[in-house]
Order: structure tokens, then C-alpha cells, then sequence
């Protein structure tokens, strides 16, 4: 190949003639894409034309919103980018609450969709939306395709920009004639010229010793762990970490599973509906060790009284979060496992048993508080239908995907994740309807996972109608609905905050049992405990997708509760002892 | 306190509107913004002034760096740098006060760009104090009607930021600023 003629040959062998809309597929199947999710329309409709020369499998959803959801939930299952694909105009807006969920929560998906021919843009032609504009402020980046000959190397940017750094939703907006022209096709030629963008940040020495010094000087540090930590892959290390330096881990909503729930330096989740000692051991700390997180309001409650004695490293790789809501001592920017492999040659082993012994203190009254260590009043609890899934399921290669509520925050404290990408949850944009959908992405990403649906009857609605594409695809998802004939968390604010005003909180739900089988899914519907093991034992056995509808007490509260706006400290607890209350109704 | 930026973005449809989102969008006011063409065709450069504290002002970096399209960005704002805002300024001017106004004018080094029976309009190139103290000035003589184009500047010196923007390799304002504005 050394000789120039030979390489030319090459070259050309390369490059072929073909439409936008053919190279559209081809290079999503070079960037490793197996599956799409979409809903065709008229402009993106010479794609889907040219879909059939592909071997992309297509999921077809019911409504775009659950294409976008799908490839999120593809994408937090797999670590793999999530594809979604949708016409112009409406196709293109109803996808745009995917779009932010994925944004909120940095998860890497491409969003693909058709627009109107280049001339007709800008005359409000039918289904003309400008949808780069709308998406500006809910993508990582965004692109608007007006040639065949761009399709090659924005796909292939896209696909980068998704994944890299902090990852994050691409749109790839795409007109008709963009689709339908034909160019030359050289992938090697369309290699990405992103100029501006630099994911790879590491942080300078120095920071690293004024680190390790902060680390080496503490008696009471803790580590919060958040999503950060799956995304870059640090689980090891941050284990390495927390067992060589002694140091307690609290994790985040989204950082559930990043480092087993069973391991004894696991503390459990921080934030609103933390548990109580996470929160005053957060509250009682001399340093935090933000690791792949970002403050949150959800898990910091009032930032003036937040860790007070605390210095805070902030080990993150967007630098645009360092100091945004807590002002940080040391800020290492960069990738956190690299920075974690960078520090830990240098942790000192030291012995905090004291601090620990001081945090297993706090968990005091708790347990005595937990409603799993309370006699059976004869009421089926939320918590109770959680625990005895985890229960089941817990041995298993499961993923449970929850929905938004009060269902999402019982499954944060009451099914122990081992293991990261087992829960897939809509945190930072707290998407209603995103279960379902979400769950469906994350089946095709893990085919031998036993996926779980926990979602709540009001959520659940939201996003329905893609029951039917999970029969369609054949797939075996489990959803448990935890149903409550409330908007359960809103119902629990109006009930703190608005003197029980239920104002627009009660559902009038159909019979989930038999919309179920209108789909032909099995169903069940549940009311006791002691019909939760046989339910969920038989959903299991069934070679099928199956409903089961449990019915559980409907004025349920979650605590602990961190008012919006309270001291993180300042926790609404679980009445002590429970069994009155439950035995006098 | 006022915080300048310059900006070196890639040339290309929607730039100005990336910018222009993510100060709406992270609530920061934009006091001027300007933008043109630079030494390289694929370059355009913007001089973004902002009131912003220090934390502000780093985050506002750092938020322009995760613009893809974005090139480089400096704070210049605690450098010599030379700062130039043109104004047009249309101020009344009758027989009797006209050869006043011509004096200020040429205190303040203005040239008067067009003349009418009743008014001069004049072209003043210069910082930003400089034009409010001709504005001062002409102001009891009657301001008629008067724009400005917003700043634009340069830092003082040799070094030359141009060659670094367009082929993205200034990482400059990454990791160690975090750090040493922390």
C-alpha cells in the first residue's frame, strides 16, 4: 500500500455514490447501531425508505415522546448510544421530552429527524417547526442537515458529541432533499472537525495535592456519589477508594447501584427523601468528596446551611458545574475515573472507625421507624409491594426502571441495587410517563435482563399507548403499577404544605387488569400482602409480558421529607410508631 | 462588576444565537455583545460585556467553552486591552450654538459627519468613557438621537490569539483558571 496508485484505488473503493437517506443508515450502523427507535412521517419518509437495505432493526413506537425515552433507556442501560428517529413538526416537537430528560441526566442519545426541503424552510410549511431552535437549550448540540454530502459527518459528530465528555442528546435535524440527494459517500473523508470542543480536561498537579491534603487532614469525610461515577465507569474505584481511605459513601438518586447497597461503607441515598442518618452525616462532616455530581436542590436542601463545617472537593468533568450551587475548596475537572486512578496511589490508609461508629449512632430510631420491621395491619403498603419485589428479584440479572413520584423515591430506599445500570430513573427532569418507555429501550439494550416496570397509575397513563409496542416487539417487561388512585407526591405536598387541599390529586383510573389484556398482557391485580410473593412469582414464570396492579394504600407518605427550601437536616420523619395510626383507620 | 469576554466562535449559521440562548438561558444580562469577522474567514470574533461577579464571570466562561461552536474565550476584563465603542450622535445645533458644539467636538476629537440647518450629527470613536463624556457635555445643547455600536477589543501587546482560536488548541482557559479563580 505503500505506492501512491494502490492507495488511490483504495481510496476510491471507498467512496460510493448514494443517497443522504442511505447514508443516514449506513453510518448509524458504523457507529454500532443495532436498534432505532422512530415513527415515520412525511419528511423523514426517504429514510424510512431506505431503511430496508439496513439491518437496523426498527422498535416503532406509539407516540415520539417514548421514541426518545426508549433511547435513553437504551443508553442508561447499555452505556451505549440511544437512537431515536421522528418526522418533521410535531413528530419533532413531541420528542423534545425526551430530549430534556436525556439532558438533564447527561445521557448520550441522537435524535434524528426529518424536516421540510431546504427551499421550504422558513414558510411555514406543513409540519415546519424549527426544531433545532426549539431543542437549542435542551441539547448538548445540535445540527440542521441541508445537503446529502453533511449527512456523513454530522452523524459521525453527533454520535461523539453524545458520548464524550459529559454525554448528552444530539439533534440531527434533516431535510427532505438532504435525504433524497445523492453524493459521494466516504466515511474516512467525514471524519468529525469539531475545533471548539474539548471533553478531555484533566486536572493540574497541584490540585491533586491540595486534594490529598484535604483528604489526609479529614475526620469526618464522606463521599457523595452520583451519576457521574456509572457514566465514566469508576465503580471500582471509587470501592478502591472508599475502603483504602475509610471513607463513607452516600450516593445520589441517579448514583443508586454505583457502588453495591450491601457493601459497609455504603450509606444509602442522600437528598429530599434520603435517609436520615445519610443526611446528618452529610450535615456533620468536616469534607465532602463530590464525586461525579452536582449539588442538586434535591440533594442539598438549603444551600445556607448546607455541610456547613465542610470542605468540598469536587471531583466532576464539566467544569461549568464547579461552584454553580456550592462554592468547592479543591475542583478537579476531569474524567472521574482517570482522576480516581490518578489519586489513589496516594490515599493514606487512616482509621475513621470513630466517624463510622459515630454515623451507625445515627441511624438510630430508624429502623425502629421502618415500615418493614412493623406488624402486618392488614393494609398493603408501597414499600411492602418494593421490598418484597427486591426480595424476588434481587439474585437475578434485574433492571427496575420506576417512573416519577412516590413509587420512585419507595424504590430508592427499598430495593437494594448491587449493581449500576439496575435502576433507570428520571432524576434531574423528573419526567411523568418516562417508566414504560424507558423500559422497553433498556429490554432491547439487555435482552437476558429481567426488567421491571415500577411506575405509579398516574405516570403510567402518561405513556400507555406503548404497551402495544412492547407486544409488538415481543418483549418480556414486567410492570408493576403501584396504584394508589392518587398523584401520589403531589397528593403528600398538598398534604404538608396546602392543608390537604387534594386539589386535582384523585385519579379515576380505568381497570389496569383489563386494559392489560386488551393488549393481551397478562394481568393480576393485587390488595394484600400476602398475594405480592405468589404475583410477582408468577409474572416470572410467565413467558410474557405481564401487569400486575397493586392496589396499596392510598394516603401513604414518604419520609423522610426535606421540605423544598429546609435545611437538609430538617426532615419530616415517619410518626413513631407507625401501627396506631395503621390500626385505627 | 462589568466582565468583557472575547469570543472566538466558528464561523457559521446560528453561532450568534448559541450565545445569545445560553445568556437568556443562564440568566446572565448581556450588556453589549458585538460580532464580526476576523483575520480568518472560518473565525468570527465577539466582545461580550456582562455584569457579573467572579464566580459569575467564571461560570459564564465555562458555560461559552460547552458551546460546541465556541473557539476560545477569554475574561479580559483585568488586562490592558484596548477598548474602542463608536457612537453616531445627531444633537441640535442652531446658529447660535453651533460653533459651541463644534468646539466640544474637537476637545473630544468627534468628527462631524453630517450637517443640517438645525442639527450636526457626529461620529466619536473611543472607550466608553470617553463617549459618555461628550454625551455629558453635548446633552444641554439637545441630544436628538444618538447609537452606539457596543465595544470591541483587543489585548495590548504581541500575542496574537488568532491562530490558536481557529485551530482549537487554546486550552488555556480550562483547568488551570478553574483553579486559579476558585
Amino acid at each position: 500500500m505503500t505506492d501512491q496508485k494502490n492507495t488511490a484505488a483504495t481510496s476510491k473503493a471507498k467512496t460510493a455514490t448514494m443517497t443522504g437517506a442511505s447514508i443516514l443508515w449506513e453510518c448509524l450502523e458504523r457507529e454500532g447501531v443495532k436498534h432505532v427507535f422512530g415513527y415515520p412521517g412525511g419528511a423523514i419518509l426517504p429514510a424510512y425508505d431506505a431503511l430496508k437495505h439496513s439491518k437496523i432493526h426498527h422498535v416503532l413506537v406509539r407516540h415520539e415522546q417514548g421514541a426518545t425515552h426508549m433511547a435513553d433507556g437504551f443508553a442508561r442501560a447499555s452505556g451505549q448510544v440511544g437512537v431515536a428517529v421522528t418526522t418533521s413538526g410535531p413528530g419533532a416537537t413531541n420528542a423534545v421530552t425526551g430530549i430534556a430528560t436525556a439532558m438533564l441526566d447527561s445521557s448520550p442519545i441522537v435524535c434524528i429527524t426529518g424536516q421540510v426541503g431546504s427551499k421550504l424552510i422558513g414558510s411555514d410549511a406543513f409540519q415546519e417547526v424549527d426544531i433545532t431552535g426549539v431543542t437549542l437549550p435542551v441539547t448538548k448540540h445540535n445540527y440542521l442537515v441541508t445537503h446529502a454530502s453533511e449527512v456523513a459527518r454530522t452523524i459521525r459528530e453527533a454520535f461523539y458529541v453524545a458520548k464524550s465528555g459529559r454525554p448528552g442528546p444530539v439533534l440531527v435535524d434533516i431535510t427532505k432533499d438532504a435525504q433524497q440527494g445523492t453524493c459521494e459517500f466516504d466515511w474516512e473523508a467525514a471524519k468529525p472537525q469539531l475545533p471548539g470542543y474539548r471533553p478531555d480536561l484533566s486536572p493540574a498537579p497541584k490540585e491533586y495535592a491540595q486534594a490529598l491534603e484535604l483528604i489526609h487532614n479529614s475526620k469526618r469525610p464522606v463521599i457523595l456519589a452520583g451519576h457521574g461515577v456509572v457514566i465514566s465507569g469508576a465503580m471500582r474505584e471509587v470501592r478502591d477508594f472508599a475502603e483504602r481511605a475509610g471513607i463513607p459513601v452516600a450516593l445520589t438518586l441517579l448514583g443508586l447501584g454505583a457502588l453495591p447497597a450491601s457493601h459497609p461503607l455504603n450509606l444509602g441515598m442522600m437528598g429530599m427523601h434520603g435517609e436520615a442518618w445519610v443526611n446528618h452525616t452529610i450535615q456533620e462532616a468536616d469534607l465532602l468528596l463530590a464525586f461525579g455530581m452536582r449539588f442538586d436542590d434535591r440533594v442539598t436542601g438549603t444551600l445556607k446551611t448546607y455541610a456547613p463545617n465542610a470542605k468540598k472537593i469536587h471531583i466532576e468533568i464539566d467544569p461549568a458545574e464547579i461552584n454553580k450551587n456550592v462554592k468547592v475548596d479543591v475542583p478537579l475537572v476531569g474524567d472521574l475515573r482517570e482522576v480516581l486512578l490518578e489519586l489513589l496511589p496516594h490515599v493514606e490508609s487512616i482509621d475513621r472507625s470513630e466517624w463510622l461508629d459515630s454515623i451507625d449512632r445515627l441511624k438510630g430510631d430508624s429502623a425502629v421507624r421502618d415500615i418493614q420491621n412493623l406488624p402486618d395491619s392488614g393494609h398493603l403498603y408501597a414499600a411492602h409491594v418494593i421490598n418484597d419485589l427486591w426480595h424476588q428479584t434481587r439474585d437475578g440479572n434485574t433492571i427496575v426502571v420506576t417512573d416519577v413520584g412516590q413509587h420512585q423515591m419507595w424504590e430508592a430506599q427499598y430495593y437494594k441495587h448491587e449493581k449500576p445500570r439496575s435502576l433507570i430513573t428520571s432524576g434531574g427532569l423528573g419526567t411523568m410517563g418516562f417508566a414504560l418507555p424507558a423500559a422497553i429501550g433498556a429490554k432491547v439494550a439487555c435482552p437476558e435482563s429481567e426488567v421491571w416496570v415500577v411506575v405509579g397509575d398516574g405516570g403510567f397513563q402518561m405513556t400507555m399507548c406503548e404497551l402495544a409496542t412492547l407486544v409488538q416487539e415481543k418483549l418480556k417487561i414486567h410492570i408493576a403499577i403501584i396504584n394508589n388512585g392518587f398523584l401520589g407526591m403531589v397528593r403528600q405536598w398538598q398534604e404538608f404544605f396546602y392543608d390537604r387541599n387534594y386539589a386535582a390529586t384523585p385519579l379515576l383510573n380505568p381497570d389496569f387488569a383489563k386494559l392489560a389484556e386488551a393488549y393481551g398482557i397478562q394481568s393480576a391485580t393485587v390488595s394484600k400482602r400476602s398475594e405480592v410473593f405468589p404475583a410477582v412469582e408468577s409474572a416470572r414464570q410467565h413467558d410474557g409480558p405481564v401487569l400486575i396492579n397493586f392496589k396499596v394504600e392510598q394516603e401513604d407518605t414518604v419520609f423522610p421529607m426535606v421540605a423544598a427550601g429546609a435545611a437538609l437536616h430538617d426532615m419530616i420523619r415517619r410518626p413513631s410508631p407507625i401501627v396506631e395510626t395503621a390500626e385505627d383507620e | 462588576m462589568l466582565n468583557t469576554f472575547m469570543v472566538y466562535v466558528e464561523n457559521k449559521p446560528g453561532v450568534l444565537t448559541r450565545v445569545a440562548s445560553l445568556f437568556r438561558r443562564r440568566a446572565f444580562n448581556i450588556d453589549s455583545l458585538t460580532v464580526g469577522r476576523t483575520e480568518k474567514p472560518e473565525v468570527s470574533r465577539m466582545t461580550i460585556t456582562v455584569d457579573a461577579d467572579r464566580d459569575q464571570a467564571r461560570r459564564i466562561e465555562a458555560n461559552l467553552y460547552k458551546l460546541v461552536n465556541v473557539l476560545l474565550v477569554e475574561n479580559i476584563t483585568n488586562q490592558p486591552a484596548i477598548v474602542r465603542d463608536l457612537a453616531l450622535i445627531r444633537v441640535a445645533a442652531t446658529h447660535d450654538a453651533r460653533s459651541h458644539v463644534l468646539e466640544l467636538a474637537s476637545v473630544f476629537r468627534a468628527r462631524v459627519v453630517d450637517v443640517s440647518p438645525e442639527s450636526l450629527t457626529m461620529e466619536i470613536t473611543g472607550a466608553e468613557d470617553k463617549i459618555d463624556g461628550l454625551l455629558e457635555v453635548l446633552r444641554p445643547y439637545g441630544v436628538l438621537e444618538m447609537v452606539r455600536t457596543g465595544i470591541v477589543a483587543m489585548r495590548r501587546g504581541s500575542k496574537s490569539n488568532g491562530a490558536a482560536a481557529s485551530e482549537g488548541t487554546a486550552t488555556g482557559a480550562t483547568n488551570d483558571d478553574v483553579s486559579q479563580s476558585v
